[in-house]
């Protein structure tokens, strides 16, 4: 029988899958962006899984301006890297160290 | 009186004080008249005190000077307690010290040290007149430490000889070894009397020896014991009784005047003051005089023995010190403490005699001290020669001269005693060590005085041309307090050993339990007054015994010289001991002193060096860096790694949160 | 209700497996593709826990457009594929640990708090003829129509970051500069000069 924990735990694992793609990943920067994808994705199941379990859209609606939102930030995102990319022709993740003091 | 006590310890300290300060301004005419005379002054006043007390009928003086302190009750004082006792001590102590004073000015006279070695041999004398004239343990604790001081300093005089400087600290260190001993017992006598003050101690002394003190819990040991064993530890350290003797011979690489002074007459002769003036005690403990009387007879015999192969002319006659010091010690064990006194007064005059004489031919071989390449030196220096052969038929006990009275009537005492008497084996076994101890010593001292001076001024001329050319006999500053010496050395016995032994010279001062008393069983039973003493002479033992020793060594070192060499290779393994002085040396330097060096080193390297400069500083200083490293590489500059960070945070949150609420 | 499970089981495991294959392949072109199919499997499960229109607009919006915009972003850089072979991170395994501790974590709250309560757990069933669209169209437009003006805004503010953001001058370009033309005046471009006529000779 499917409850709400069944949702629960997927997007639980979603998620923590996605915080171990950010820190493991060594590549490139569209891997991070991506990541973050699939943590909104996972937070978006948590939102569905409870506006269906107490029976109130507004879990549901505020689905609708995360997947807005989310929409916005990567075009952002990608535009910043596209920006980074012209600037120093790799998007390694390791080579974005300037911050090091 | 009382001005005269003041006068008597205050102007050697005065004069030591100005000469040590202002050396250099005064001068050195100015340093030798300034001490000479204030010790001079001392001896006056010190004879007329004798002679107030003794002819005069006086009473004994127990007067406080100053109270330094009172804490708890315990009241620490400066006092004079001047009785017979210390009437006699104070007559020796001043006369020697002015003797020496007079021939200082000849012996050091090229030395660029002079006013220095007069400045701390007046302060010697007034280390030494505190000690005698104290009324109470501090200040006899202070003189006792003062004369060790000065000691040290006078034996390191020519503190730029490495020998000088091995020697000062030996015989501080020894004298530590000792001092240990003597304030344990001065806590003793504190602490069952409450009272650093002679008179309250010895008026409670029945009061301790009733009671126990357990030192090693469950076994109890009577208090008198204990503290006098403990006192007695002191005068073995600073007399020099086996096994704390080492520092004594090594103590030769001083000048001589302070070898005549110091350790003959004066400041070794502390120790047997000191058992002397706690008669009262040591009376109430047989077992503390037996540990005192085979502790001499053991010094007596054994350090003479040493002195046979001596090459040194300043250690044979400081080996001579060791075993006349055993002598008293085991006139101090058999109860007859006048009888040490005596011997003490009397040794004084001989001994520094022969050490002011041995200092004389020094001076006159240009400090050459092997009697090995001395001889014949009679010829060249005749009052010198006069004097050192009235100085040694004194040492050997010879019919007529001091130290015959006190040696003979000392070996008597020992033979007459409350040891011979007793029915108990452990006395007689006692007995029979001191009593042959000191009959055989009567041998060995003829021997090895003898030896001495006929190798040194008999015999062919063994020294080097050159030396010979300048051989003369030295000046009149150096050969009058022969003389003046030599003079008591001589004669005192004659009319002194009658009223000091048999004649109650002492009084009060020195108290003997009636069942110990051999002197005064002596004086009723035996004496007859000095001339029966002479005459009786021939057919003692001592005497044949002191004609045999002489006559050895006139055989084996004037006759028949190649006989010595003989029994050398012979008893070779003898010789080595005697030679090595029993290993002492090497025990307290191999075992106590290495030992002791390497625990330090020990303590130093593993201790001080690897665990509290290593582990605590600056382990703890590299523990932090080592650290500090550590946690830098989570600075990565990395927004990932401080995300990371957080999530990881937030990991611990959540697993609190969870699991431990 | 058996299959019902199965079918969520088999799709949370396909999404899963390509969530992990999203996290650790090697082309980010086939990353990307990953990412699609964790999208599509997600919506089947929303689907199933009856929220059809967000599942579509999962679809459509995210796959169809941003996803969309990943693959051109993926295939216009020139990244050096064979340089970012070189593996995973240092941290990996300490990050690997710390996800499985979060899980474990979640999952205690999750499963095993859920034992305990009495709370169902089961989804209620949906009323007759209930319209998920009709049911978000209904509270979005009302409650909620200040937050979706906002989003509006958003998204248009969103446009112009972007090509802000990557407008670059090209150098050579000929380009006309309106505000230039408009400002120009009559002093700049016309100099009246007077000149005396000459004589012809």
């Amino acid at each position: 029988m499917i409850g709400l924990q069944h949702y629960l735990v997927v997007s639980a694992m979603l998620f923590v899958l996605s915080i171990a793609g950010i820190i493991v990943n060594r590549r490139n920067l569209i891997l991070l962006l991506m990541c973050i994808e699939l943590m909104l994705l996972a937070v978006n199941f948590n939102f569905i899984a409870f506006s269906r379990y107490l029976g109130d859209e507004t879990g549901q609606v505020f689905v609708f301006f995360i997947l807005t939102v989310a929409a916005a930030e990567a075009a952002i995102g990608l535009a910043i890297l596209v920006v980074l990319f012209r600037n120093r022709r790799s998007i390694a993740v390791q080579e974005l160290n300037t911050l090091k003091g | 009186m009382y001005t005269y006590y003041l006068t008597i310890v205050l102007a050697p300290l005065l004069a030591a004080i100005v000469t040590g300060l202002f050396g250099q301004k005064i001068g050195r005419a100015g340093a030798h008249w300034i001490t000479n005379v204030a010790v001079g002054i001392s001896f006056v006043l010190s004879m007329l005190v004798l002679k107030n007390m003794f002819w005069g009928g006086a009473d004994a003086e127990n007067i406080s000077v100053y109270t330094w302190a009172v804490t708890d009750g315990l009241r620490m004082e400066v006092g004079f307690l001047v009785d017979r006792l210390t009437a006699l001590m104070m007559c020796v102590v001043t006369f020697v010290s002015l003797m020496v004073h007079i021939y200082t000015i000849g012996y050091m006279r090229d030395d660029p040290g002079y006013q220095r070695f007069f400045s701390y041999i007046c302060l010697f004398t007034f280390s030494m007149l505190m000690l005698v004239m104290s009324n109470n343990f501090l200040q006899l604790f202070f003189g006792w430490e003062a004369v060790g001081l000065v000691s040290y300093l006078l034996i390191g005089f020519w503190f730029k000889r490495e020998s000088a400087i091995f020697a000062n600290l030996k015989a501080f260190l020894v004298n530590r070894v000792g001092d240990f001993g003597f304030i344990l017992g001065i806590s003793g006598v504190v602490m069952f009397t409450g009272s650093l003050d002679y008179a309250t101690v010895f008026a409670g002394a029945e009061g301790i020896a009733a009671q126990n003190i357990e030192v090693i819990s469950g076994t109890p040991w009577n208090a008198m014991t204990v503290v006098c064993i403990l006192l007695f530890i002191g005068a073995m350290g600073k007399s020099a009784q086996a096994p704390l003797h080492v520092w004594l011979p090594d103590s030769m690489a001083g000048p001589t005047p302070i070898s005549a002074l110091i350790h003959a007459a004066t400041m070794v002769t502390a120790g047997i003051f000191m058992v002397a003036r706690m008669s009262p005690l040591f009376e109430l403990s047989t077992t503390a005089l037996g540990f005192v009387i085979v502790i001499g007879a053991v010094t007596a015999f054994f350090m003479g023995l040493l002195g046979i192969v001596q090459n040194d002319i300043k250690r044979v006659i400081a080996y001579s010190t060791l075993s006349q010091l055993g002598y008293m010690t085991v006139a101090l064990g058999a109860s007859a403490y006048s009888a040490a006194i005596f011997h003490l007064m009397t040794h004084a005059f001989f001994k520094a005699l022969l050490f002011l004489a041995a200092g004389s031919v020094i001076i006159a071989m240009h400090h050459e001290q092997d009697i090995r390449k001395m001889g014949g030196i009679r010829k060249y220096m005749p009052i010198t020669y006069w004097t050192a052969l009235v100085g040694s038929l004194a040492l050997i006990g010879f019919p007529g001269s001091s130290g015959f009275f006190s040696k003979d009537l000392l070996i008597e005492a020992v033979k007459e005693s409350h040891w011979h008497h007793s029915t108990s084996t452990g006395d007689q076994f006692t007995y029979w060590i001191a009593y042959l101890s000191v009959l055989l010593g009567v041998f060995v001292t003829a021997l090895y005085s003898f030896r001495m001076f006929f190798l040194v001024f008999h015999g062919e001329e063994r020294m080097d041309a050159e030396t010979k050319s300048h051989l003369h006999e030295t000046p009149a500053v150096v050969t009058v307090p022969l003389i003046m010496l030599a003079i008591p050395s001589a004669v005192i016995g004659w009319f002194t050993a009658g009223p000091v032994l048999f004649g109650d010279y002492f009084g009060d001062a020195i108290q003997v339990s009636h069942d110990h008393d051999v002197l005064a069983h002596m004086g009723e039973t035996m004496w007859q007054g000095s001339m029966g003493l002479f005459t009786h002479a021939i057919v003692t033992p001592v005497f044949w015994l002191a004609a045999a020793g002489v006559a050895s060594a006139w055989y084996l070192y004037l006759k028949r010289p190649d006989i010595p060499e003989k029994i050398k290779d012979r008893f070779s393994a003898v010789y080595n001991l005697l030679d090595k002085k029993y290993f002492f040396d090497d025990l307290y330097i191999k075992g106590f002193a290495a030992g002791g060096r390497s625990i330090g080193t020990f303590l130093w390297q593993k201790g001080d060096e690897f665990v509290i400069d290593g582990m605590m500083v600056n382990g703890t200083a590299r523990s932090v860096g080592r650290l500090a490293g550590i946690m830098r590489q989570i600075q990565t500059g990395y927004l990932y790694t401080y995300a990371f960070a957080m999530i990881i945070g937030l990991t611990m949150l959540l697993g609190w949160l969870i699991w431990l609420r | 209700m058996l299959f019902h499970s199965i079918l969520f089981y088999v799709f949370a495991a396909i999404m899963f497996g390509a969530a992990l294959g999203v996290v650790f392949s090697r082309n980010p072109v086939h990353a990307v593709m990953f990412l699609v199919l964790t999208f599509f499997n997600a919506a089947v499960l929303w689907l199933m826990a009856e929220a059809e229109f967000l599942a579509i607009v999962l679809v459509l919006v995210y796959v169809g457009a941003v996803m969309v915009l990943f693959l051109f972003v993926v295939m216009m850089l020139d990244v050096d594929v064979e340089a970012s072979k070189r593996g995973l991170t240092r941290f990996a395994p300490l990050g690997i640990g710390i996800a499985l501790l979060m899980v474990i974590e979640l999952i205690q709250v999750i499963w095993l708090r859920s034992q305990i309560s009495d709370a169902p757990s089961g989804f209620a069933a949906t009323p007759e003829g209930y319209s998920n669209t009709q049911a978000l169209g209904a509270v979005l437009y009302t409650e909620h129509v200040y937050a979706f003006e906002i989003a509006a805004v958003i998204l248009l503010l969103a446009i112009v970051a972007a090509i802000t953001l990557t407008m670059r001058k090209r150098p050579g370009l000929k380009v006309q500069d309106i505000g230039a033309q408009v400002a120009v005046r009559a002093k700049d471009r016309v100099r009246i000069v007077k000149m005396d006529s000459e004589k012809r000779s």
